[in-house]
């Protein structure tokens, strides 16, 4: 369950998005500049909203007018860059373990997770010699060894040339129906959302425009379920 | 060319002594406050630095002079340390003061440009993970500034090495004390038949600061700094 409200000005472009939920796989669905990524911003603690608040499982994580604003350390959000930002210095396994020592509930085991991602062969490897669509496996299998609450994805196909987001996005199917963990996912593609969301938020110019189930989704994009990749 | 005598010996050990544990000490110190400059912004953030800058600006002499002032032995500091059984004055451990101050700014300068360098994105990253200060600073930036540190560490030791205006105004020339080498090469140029002790010093200054250029290379691309950037 998560509830947002979230207003915040920047420069010449303001954000007033407030939606609340209880999907396990929530999308924002938006153009680029819709003001997606500082939703995610403010879930995680890395932008502190001019006003509002954000409510996680009943945890009030920030609320401006309370004075309340969780330390981004122990908000327990699970966030997936669209760079990826793994540690240059460190290799596979201790990326993918770098979260493990601050959790408090009992994560997925390392070794499924590695099946699930097919993350075996990188282990011994250094982030500078993977793939695109390799780092983005390792940077979503880091973000879950740490046990969040809520895994956020922030565009996290976007880049990769067209055969590593299939896999990846193959990959992201397979751990939404095999962890059941709660997503939300930051998304311009409506093949992404339909692949990996139940609900779907609907962002332009930084204001929700409305929420639809993932069905009505797929039909407002042409009542098809598969669409072509970019 | 004849070998060293042993009073050249004593010098050279005692030089290496010095200027080694003078950026073994102050390294920790150069850290934490290279990590304020580059992290904090705090109030008297343009003082700070004017007065880090201080002995590489001031003569050496006055430098020396104002470490008697507070360090001797009726010195505001050095009275109170020696009634807890530190003292400095006319003693090795007045050189290393010595010596650390001088090269302090070096190494505070080095290891703040590379910790400006770290991709602060990274530590943002860490902190989602559930990483606090401490643990970003030690798994993330200290790793990926080592180049930098490593480089800054050999500099200040050089500067540490060849130390003369400030060692000898405050803690004097005392043969196996406080006599190092650039001390004991001054001594010889004034002495009566001293010109080949002066020459063989001479070339041991040669050589070291050889070696800790080579060392600095060395090091500094066996570290972390390098590879990422390929």
């Amino acid at each position: 369950m998560i509830d947002v409200r979230i207003e915040h000005a920047f420069g010449d472009f303001a954000i007033d998005v407030a939606f609340a939920s209880s999907a396990r796989a929530l999308a924002l669905f938006g153009d680029s500049g819709a003001g997606k990524t500082s939703v995610l911003d403010a879930i995680a603690g890395l932008l502190v909203p001019q006003r509002g608040h954000v409510v996680l499982d009943g945890q009030r994580l920030f609320d401006r007018a309370a004075g309340i604003a969780v330390p981004i350390a122990r908000r327990e959000v699970g966030y997936v860059f669209q760079d990826g930002r793994l540690f240059p210095h460190l290799r596979v396994r201790s990326n993918l373990l770098y979260g493990a020592h601050a959790r408090t509930r009992t994560p997925v085991e390392f070794d499924r997770l590695v099946d699930l991602l097919d993350l075996g062969p990188l282990l011994a490897r250094r982030p500078p010699t993977l793939s695109g669509g390799e780092r983005q496996r390792v940077a979503i299998g880091r973000a879950l060894l740490a046990a969040p609450r809520i895994l956020l994805l922030d565009e996290p196909l976007t880049g990769l040339h067209r055969e590593a987001r299939a896999q990846v996005l193959e990959h992201l199917r397979r751990l939404k129906h095999a962890l059941g963990v709660a997503t939300l996912l930051v998304s311009h593609q409506p093949d992404e959302v339909i692949a990996l969301a139940d609900e779907v938020v609907l962002l332009r110019a930084g204001a929700v425009s409305g929420k639809v189930d993932v069905a009505t989704f797929a039909a407002m994009q042409g009542g098809s379920r598969t669409v072509a990749p970019p | 060319m004849t070998a060293l005598t042993p009073d050249e010996w004593q010098a050279l050990a005692l030089s290496l002594r010095v200027a080694g544990l003078s950026v073994l000490v102050s390294l920790p110190f150069a850290l934490g406050l290279a990590w304020l400059l580059s992290r904090v912004r705090f109030p008297g953030r343009l003082l700070a630095e004017a007065l880090l800058f201080l002995p590489l600006t001031l003569p050496p002499v006055v430098t020396g002079y104002a470490l008697l002032v507070l360090f001797g032995r009726n010195g505001v500091i050095g009275e109170w340390l020696a009634g807890i059984g530190i003292v400095f004055a006319f003693r090795w451990t007045g050189a290393v003061l010595a010596a650390a101050v001088m090269g302090f700014p070096l190494l505070v300068l080095s290891i703040r440009v590379a910790f400006d360098n770290v991709d602060q994105r990274l530590e943002r990253a860490a902190e989602t993970l559930g990483a606090g200060a401490w643990r970003r600073f030690t798994t993330i930036v200290v790793p990926l500034s080592m180049r930098g540190i490593v480089a800054g560490g050999v500099l200040a030791f050089a500067r540490a090495f060849g130390e003369f205006g400030a060692t000898i105004s405050f803690v004097s020339n005392i043969p196996g004390e406080t006599r190092t080498l650039p001390i004991a090469i001054y001594e010889l140029m004034s002495v009566p038949g001293g010109m080949p002790g002066v020459q063989r010093l001479t070339l041991v200054a040669l050589a070291v600061a050889l070696l800790a250029t080579l060392a600095a290379a060395v090091l500094g691309g066996a570290a972390w700094g390098r590879r990422r950037r390929d």
